[in-house]
């Protein structure tokens, strides 16, 4: 029986629904010490001078850096040169959580007291909070060297003059995509032990290898007695990729005081000191005739960049301008973007990281394309889809190829669930009930880049390469050790890489192993992101397996003296086609392996372990069709989401719970973008939202139940057929919530509203209306 | 100032000489080296630290160990059943895929555990508000109202002491 498409319960769970999980901070080795910084206050300020003479007094105390103690060290790696965030501010702080100074201590509550009694004192500067202010003639300038708060600007090639005014219809939309904090449960954690042998750092990082390489380049140590090491990761989001001065700290403060450095995060700092995402502006317009048909495009986006600019955050206006047009054939598109800094967090990759961006602004405009014509929105979509023959489809942008999908076919399926036009009906007749509450129904077809990716791709946010690695290693008892050098925190890798192997080494899935995230053990690996485990590391595991099982066919026809084409498998035995009788256990095979008289001509001791490192073709392409339907109360404002449609087409499924389980919690955190969560600052750049009281990460309360359903297209690109599944929900809810939002209201003339749609902003047009 | 407490912890006595301080997660996770209760805010929003306190959910981040001398509390780890089988809760988290990375996990159960002790059979609803001081980052919340019902629905769930 196949394993790959099972309902099979996941093997990491016995550990973790009984605390046996062992995230970073759960590590206490023996002299254990304890980080903890003095955050900045201000969002822009000169440091006159900082005062650490009573905390170092404090007994318990091992150590107190300022940036007096690093002078001769470069900065945080990941930024861009010269614009870069030291590991402590120098002279200037340029945003409210900017780290200051660190205290080490032998326990967290003395380190905290004496972080405590450390005085900085600051000479404010004028701040710019958002893009306008930063952007707007006169403003205070954050990094000198650019001599505005400009990064890079790319405009258009063609700004498709002549197909606008040509057009018979143009409609156009400013765009705000909120600032979210991606707040996994876990914030983050490391823990640096620097001895005699070498670095080991414990991380909750998706990427360890990544980290390993760029330690040991900063530090001009040797890879080799660098060790990282991603126990288990209590969630990343993307937010665990990047390089912040923690790691670098804890490493340097190990090797100082000789003894092992850990920091935690508090909740407070995790909101303003790990890097945020989204924070775009948008500048659409499209051009359309009087059916809705689309004729052009033309986007720029203005990417926040927060205080210090990093490779990934200056990829994401990248991803959402490729992945402008969405799902559908638009003649001629022109895109641009421009990179700003601001007084803020900085900003880098968050589930979907770039795509969610792209897929809102064309799927709000497709909506208003509906209302400005007055075609439905499901007709709009229709009328708009590339077809299915269309593929391979070349878009606009040289990144976006697309190889595969079923958009209507997506929408079909979709609508077999939603029942549209009763729907619609009742709309109409709430509406003439004003002690009825309101209803919405909003729709996103949705289309996202995954599948990271084609050589050169993760090259270009500064990662080694763009292949992952895989290992199987038979042992002498007939199982199976895998090393991946993907970094699960939460995908359940160790379970899907298992059923894919299981299927094709014919070996029990009880007998397989999946070690990952130790550097010390895994080959040179890539990491996990932009939903590539599987489609890059789960195609690794199966081209790895599929070889290692070639050659145990070869020894088990040498012991059964026959051929190995006429070799088949079943129930962990190989014997020759029609004849089971005769047959040789996994077992005897593997056990026989690493006897050199028992092997083939030709055969060495070692033949049942092989290394991949998988390369990709293409990235891959994810879709699907979403429907959100709403309820609002008149008095209040208040959005309540009545049912979640959702139908995604990432391809092959390798454990349909799990692709459940990525989908609900991606739609999830879609709808808490487009209801709840915004990472706001006043003007002067105080944060406003820096604890969970005020940073509304929803609860089960808050959300809906989910309603899934599927159709498959499968990825040409990897023989698995699976596209990845991790960043959908993310990138297809939040305009499907939003659409649902202003369909609501459409009949008092709403266009748009901006995320998160908060009761007070309905409550306000309700008002308004009146 | 250090104050000596001595708490029932999974049914062992416990005694330690504690900074008035010390806040009861720590206290577990540091001193008696139980790290299976989690830190996931500082605000007591999230409920990565819920454990049973004389068999009522309690967030272990918002209590000094010194404040409850003579205290009954549950962990994690103390959650299985006498002879090593899952508890139901726990069987019902992995059955419908309740977790993700794990890190919201024992929380969430130790809070659904205390809900079916007032409420064996919660609708969905009844769920979704009992775990509102919980939050989950990954799950998007559906699996584990259906890892609560589950348990619900499986009250005498046992795997023969298979753990
Ligand atoms: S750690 Fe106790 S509620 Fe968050
Ligand atoms: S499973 Fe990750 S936070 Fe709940």
């Amino acid at each position: 029986m196949s394993l790959v498409g099972a309902r099979v319960l996941r093997k990491e769970d016995p550990n973790l629904i009984t605390g046996n999980g062992q995230y970073v901070d759960d590590l206490q080795p023996a002299g254990c010490t304890s980080m903890v910084f003095v955050r900045s206050t201000e969002a822009h300020a000169k440091i006159r001078s900082i005062d650490t003479a009573e905390a170092l007094a404090l007994p318990g105390v091992l150590a107190v850096w300022t940036s007096a103690n690093i002078a001769q060290l470069a900065n945080c790696p990941g930024g861009l040169p010269g614009l870069d965030q030291p590991l402590l501010a120098k002279d200037v702080v340029r945003f409210v959580g900017e780290g200051v100074a660190v205290v080490v201590a032998t326990d967290r509550y003395i380190a905290a007291d004496a972080a405590e009694l450390i005085i900085v004192d600051y000479e404010p500067l004028p701040a710019v909070a958002s893009l306008s202010a930063a952007m707007a003639p006169g403003a205070v300038v954050l990094h000198e060297v650019l001599g505005g708060n400009t990064v890079h600007f790319q405009d258009f090639e063609n700004p498709l003059d002549e197909a606008f005014a040509a057009a018979p219809r143009t409609a156009s939309m400013h765009i705000v995509n909120n600032r979210c904090a991606p707040s996994p449960i876990e914030p983050n954690v490391c823990l640096a032990d620097w001895g005699r042998s070498g670095l080991t750092l414990w991380a909750a990082f998706q990427a360890p290898h990544h980290l390993r390489n760029t330690i040991a380049q900063y530090f001009g140590i040797p890879q080799d007695s660098t060790r990282v090491v991603a126990p288990d990761v209590g969630g990343g989001f993307g937010a665990k990729i990047n390089f912040v001065p923690e790691f670098f700290l804890t490493a340097l403060l190990s090797k100082e005081i000789g003894k092992p450095v850990k920091y935690t995060q508090t909740r407070s700092e995790c909101l303003v000191a790990m890097l945020h995402g989204r924070a775009q502006e948008h500048d659409a317009t499209v051009a359309f005739d009087n059916d809705g048909r689309i004729l052009a495009l033309k986007l720029t986006v203005t990417q926040d960049q927060g205080a210090y600019p990093n490779g990934t955050g200056m990829g994401l206006p990248v991803l959402t301008t490729a992945m402008a047009a969405g799902c559908y054939r638009i003649p001629a598109v022109a895109i641009s973007w421009r990179n700003v800094v601001t007084n803020t967090t900085p900003v880098a990759a968050y589930r979907g990281a770039g795509r969610p961006e792209a897929s809102f602004t064309i799927e709000r405009l497709i909506d208003l394309i509906a209302d400005e014509t007055g075609v439905d929105p499901v007709e709009v979509r229709r009328r708009n889809f590339i077809p299915v023959d269309a593929f391979p489809y070349a878009t606009h942008s040289p990144l976006a190829m697309y190889d595969s999908g079923n958009f209507a076919g997506a929408l079909d399926e979709l609508l077999k669930h939603v029942n549209y036009d009763e729907l619609k009906k009742e709309q109409e007749k709430r509406r003439q009930d004003p002690a009825a509450k309101l209803l919405g129904i909003g729709f996103s077809s949705w289309l996202e880049i995954a599948g990271f990716g084609p050589p050169g791709s993760l090259e270009a946010f500064g990662h080694l390469a763009s292949w992952e690695s895989a290992q199987v290693r038979i042992q002498p008892d007939g199982s199976a050790i895998i090393f991946t050098g993907a970094s699960p925190h939460g995908q359940g890798t160790v379970t899907t890489y298992a059923q894919i192997a299981a299927d094709e080494l014919g070996i029990d899935f009880d007998r397989i192993s999946v070690k990952h995230g130790d550097t010390a053990v895994v080959p040179q690996g890539i990491g996990t992101m932009g939903s590539r485990a599987v489609a890059v590391g789960g195609e690794g595991v199966k081209t790895a397996s599929g070889r290692v099982y070639e050659n145990a066919k070869r020894i088990a026809a040498h012991l059964l003296e026959a051929s190995a084409e006429d070799i088949i498998i079943e129930d962990e035995k190989f014997f020759v086609k029609g004849t089971p009788a005769r047959s040789v256990p996994w077992s005897e095979v593997a056990w026989k392996s690493f006897q050199p008289l028992e092997l083939p001509g030709g055969m060495e001791p070692g033949a049942l372990d092989s290394t991949v490192f998988q390369q990709v073709p293409n990235f891959s392409f994810p879709s699907g069709a979403y429907c959100c339907v709403v309820e609002i109360d008149r008095e209040t404002g208040g959005v309540n989401i009545v049912n979640m449609y959702l139908v995604d087409d990432c391809g092959t499924v390798i454990n349909p719970l799990l692709v459940e389980g990525q989908v609900h919690g991606g739609v999830a955190q879609g709808i808490a973008q487009a209801l709840y969560e915004h990472m706001l600052y006043d003007p002067s750049g105080v944060p406003r939202t820096s604890t969970f009281m005020d940073y509304l990460v929803p609860a089960a309360s808050d959300l809906p139940g989910y309603i899934t359903g599927r159709i498959n297209t499968p990825n040409p690109s990897n023989t698995l057929g699976a596209k990845g599944v991790g960043e959908s929900g993310s990138v297809g809810a939040p305009p499907a919530v939003v659409n649902a939002v202003v369909d609501a209201l459409s009949h008092l003339g709403v266009k748009h509203i901006d995320m998160p749609v908060t009761p007070i902003k309905v409550w306000n047009i309700l008002e308004g209306a009146k | 100032m250090t104050i000596r407490t001595a708490i029932t912890v999974n049914g062992k006595d416990t005694s330690r000489e504690v900074e008035a301080r010390t806040l009861l997660v720590h206290y577990l996770r540091e001193e008696l080296g139980l790290t299976g209760t989690h830190i996931g805010c500082d605000t007591s929003n999230c409920g990565a630290c819920t454990v049973l306190l004389d068999g009522e959910a309690a967030k272990s981040c918002t209590i000094f160990a010194a404040q409850i001398h003579d205290c009954h509390v549950t962990t994690i780890e103390g959650a299985a059943q006498a002879d090593g089988s899952f508890s139901p809760m726990q069987e019902g988290f992995r059955q419908e895929h309740g977790l993700q990375c794990g890190y919201c996990t024992p929380g969430m159960i130790m809070a659904s555990t205390a809900l079916l002790t007032e409420n064996p059979n919660p609708t969905e609803e009844e769920i979704r508000h009992a775990l509102e001081g919980n939050l989950c980052r990954c799950t998007g919340y559906e699996m584990i109202v259906n890892a609560v019902r589950w348990a619900a629905e499986n009250p005498n769930f046992t795997s023969g002491g298979v753990k």
